[in-house]
């Protein structure tokens, strides 16, 4: 996961870039780093394009985006006690989800009281880091993403998490749909609401600690809600929605990545940007 | 066998009751109002139908046995539902979703599948709206697409959470005929919470009126008095009719002394309100708004 060293988040030296895109592709893989980026990149693309649209579809994007701050705090205090900061991450961001499932959905959706908890949590992530003596880069590489620096075994850690994720949303699809759009007659037809919530929050949480590395806490929106905004204007399917999220997820962090590495900007620059004006042209044609 | 039988039955949350002593039963094929003020605790009754809430006291039964959750001979439509203008999923997989939502696993809706939902939207007359976001959905016609959603188990009994609210009144007449033609062809026992009563009135077999505490039933004719809502509320009650057969339901003294004065505030000088607020009936019972 995210080392603890130094953080990456731009090319160490700009590549050239050729304009034959076989020969550019082939100059980017050579390198161990950026392969790693790929792989792990692509899971957390596949996992942030599935979940964000049942987030969109349930009106959830705020307690997602509270859950990636609740989750600084546990990677910022787990670097402090010398822990990989993915641990933090789980451990916060599942505890963080557990409580907002249990004030359950409609009370899940109070920004005033979920923004205190996320602005309390952020204040403590700083205490914790400015107590850590790496504390710029630390600090960096948790709000923003490093997905350069990922080793392979960070890369085999996001894929068994991405797979266990896909298999869970894969056996509770229908009724998780089903509570997301209409929870009360979802209620009323024997559906375990409450439980499908936790569980729901729980997924979230997962696939948030694994996208920070990606784009970090602070843009964690970028890939868990954009494309799956984007996604829900564009198809009426749910099936379809979720192929359309995943697809524009995947290819702002193929092109993020590609374009980073040849001209040297931060990669959730690039990803978010990309996400960004995918929404703003679906919202200017609709208009 | 009467669909729903209930003795004695006290309703509320927790240790509190809002409203006991009710018995009533309800028969096959029956249209039956559920009215009362808002709080008065119509929707707790719904609740303990589809077996999410339990009687504080007495006893109810569905279709001869206690009230068990997702009884599929039960179709609901809620009060709420969590769609807005950004809700972007196309009415047919709502109810899809209505048929096959509470199964676990993967399932996008398979042509059998599809074409029941289809059928369902058939049914209330929706079927141009099947591909439609949800979003974009009048309020009219989102009560259609919850009608269907609810239809599409083909329940024998509906439980409908008050569907004429936010529509204007020829949207709540259509809608009040539509589910009156679908029961009648389906011979579904339907029970409606409203505020108002008049656009029911052609269609009613029966009123469940809940109010201070208590539940009067009976035929319209009966429990729509000036003599039983007086006695219900414990408050002097009048009933206007007027030469077309619609009534307003008000309340004659100005501070009413009774357990709920609220509930009477509301019950009463709303119903006075809303109902010669210009609404026209014709002869069959249609209503029309007066924009004069």
């Amino acid at each position: 996961m995210m080392s603890t060293a130094t953080a990456i988040t731009t090319m160490p030296n700009a590549a050239l870039f050729t304009f034959n895109i076989f020969a550019d592709l082939q100059g980017m893989w050579q390198y161990a780093f950026m392969r790693h980026a790929f792989e792990a990149g692509t899971v957390v693309a596949v996992v942030a394009g599935i979940i964000g649209y049942f987030i969109v579809v349930r009106q959830s994007s705020f307690a997602a985006h509270a859950l990636s701050h609740i989750g600084f705090a546990g990677a910022a205090g787990a670097v402090l006690l010398g822990l990989n900061p993915i641990v933090g991450l789980l451990v916060f961001t599942g505890g963080g989800g557990i409580a907002i499932a249990s004030l359950g959905r409609r009370a899940a959706n109070r920004d005033v009281q979920i923004g205190t908890v996320l602005a309390f949590m952020l204040g403590l992530g700083v205490l914790f880091i400015s107590l850590y003596s790496g504390y710029a880069t630390e600090a960096y590489s948790l709000l923003f993403g490093e997905i350069l620096g990922i080793s392979a075994g960070d890369v085999w850690v996001t894929l068994i998490a991405g797979a266990v994720l896909l298999a869970a949303v894969a056996a509770v699809y229908r009724p998780l749909l089903f509570t997301s759009l209409d929870e009360d007659v979802a209620e009323a037809k024997g559906v375990p609401v409450f439980a499908l919530g936790l569980v729901f929050m729980l997924l979230v949480a997962v696939a948030t600690s694994i996208a920070v590395q990606v784009v970090g806490v602070l843009l964690i929106f970028a890939l868990m809600v954009t494309p799956a905004a984007v996604a829900q204007r564009l198809v009426r399917r749910p099936a379809q929605g979720i192929a359309l999220s995943v697809a524009i997820a995947l290819a702002a962090t193929w092109i993020g990545l590609f374009l980073s590495f040849y001209l040297s900007y931060p990669v959730s620059f690039f990803i978010t940007t990309i996400t960004f004006a995918v929404y703003v042209a679906v919202r200017f044609i609709q208009a | 066998m009467h669909v729903i039988e209930a003795n004695n039955l006290e309703g509320g949350y927790a240790s509190h009751a809002i409203w006991r002593g009710a018995n009533f039963s309800v028969g096959q094929g029956e249209f039956v109002a559920v009215l009362g003020s808002n709080g008065s605790g119509k929707t707790t009754l719904f609740r303990m139908l589809l077996g999410l809430a339990q009687p504080l006291g007495g006893s109810i039964s569905v279709f001869g046995a206690a009230p068990r959750r997702g009884n599929p001979r039960i179709g609901y439509v809620p009060q709420r539902h969590p769609i807005d203008a950004e809700t972007g999923i196309e009415a047919l997989q709502l109810v899809w979703l209505g048929a096959e939502g509470n199964r676990w696993g993967i399932g996008t809706g398979g042509r059998a599948a599809t074409e029941e939902a289809m059928a369902a939207l058939r049914t209330v007359g929706a079927e141009d709206l099947a591909h439609r976001r949800l979003g974009m959905l009048s309020g009219g016609e989102l009560q259609r697409v919850f009608l269907a959603e609810a239809l599409v188990g083909k329940p024998d009994l509906l439980l409908l959470d008050e569907p004429l609210a936010n529509l204007d009144m020829r949207r709540e007449s259509d809608l009040v005929r539509l589910i009156n033609d679908v029961v009648r062809a389906r011979k579904v026992t339907v029970l409606l919470i409203a505020h108002n009563i008049n656009p029911l009135l052609p269609v009613l077999d029966r009123v469940i009126y809940v109010a201070n505490g208590r539940v009067a039933t009976g035929a319209p004719a009966e429990v729509l008095t000036s003599a039983s809502l007086t006695a219900l509320y414990g408050a002097p009650i009048e009933v206007l009719k007027d030469s077309r057969g619609r009534i307003a339901i008000v309340g004659i003294d100005d501070t009413p002394h009774h357990d709920h004065g609220e509930d009477h505030a509301e019950g009463g000088h709303g119903h006075a309100h809303t109902d010669h607020a210009g609404h026209h009936h014709d002869e069959h019972g249609h209503c029309y708004h007066d924009h004069a």
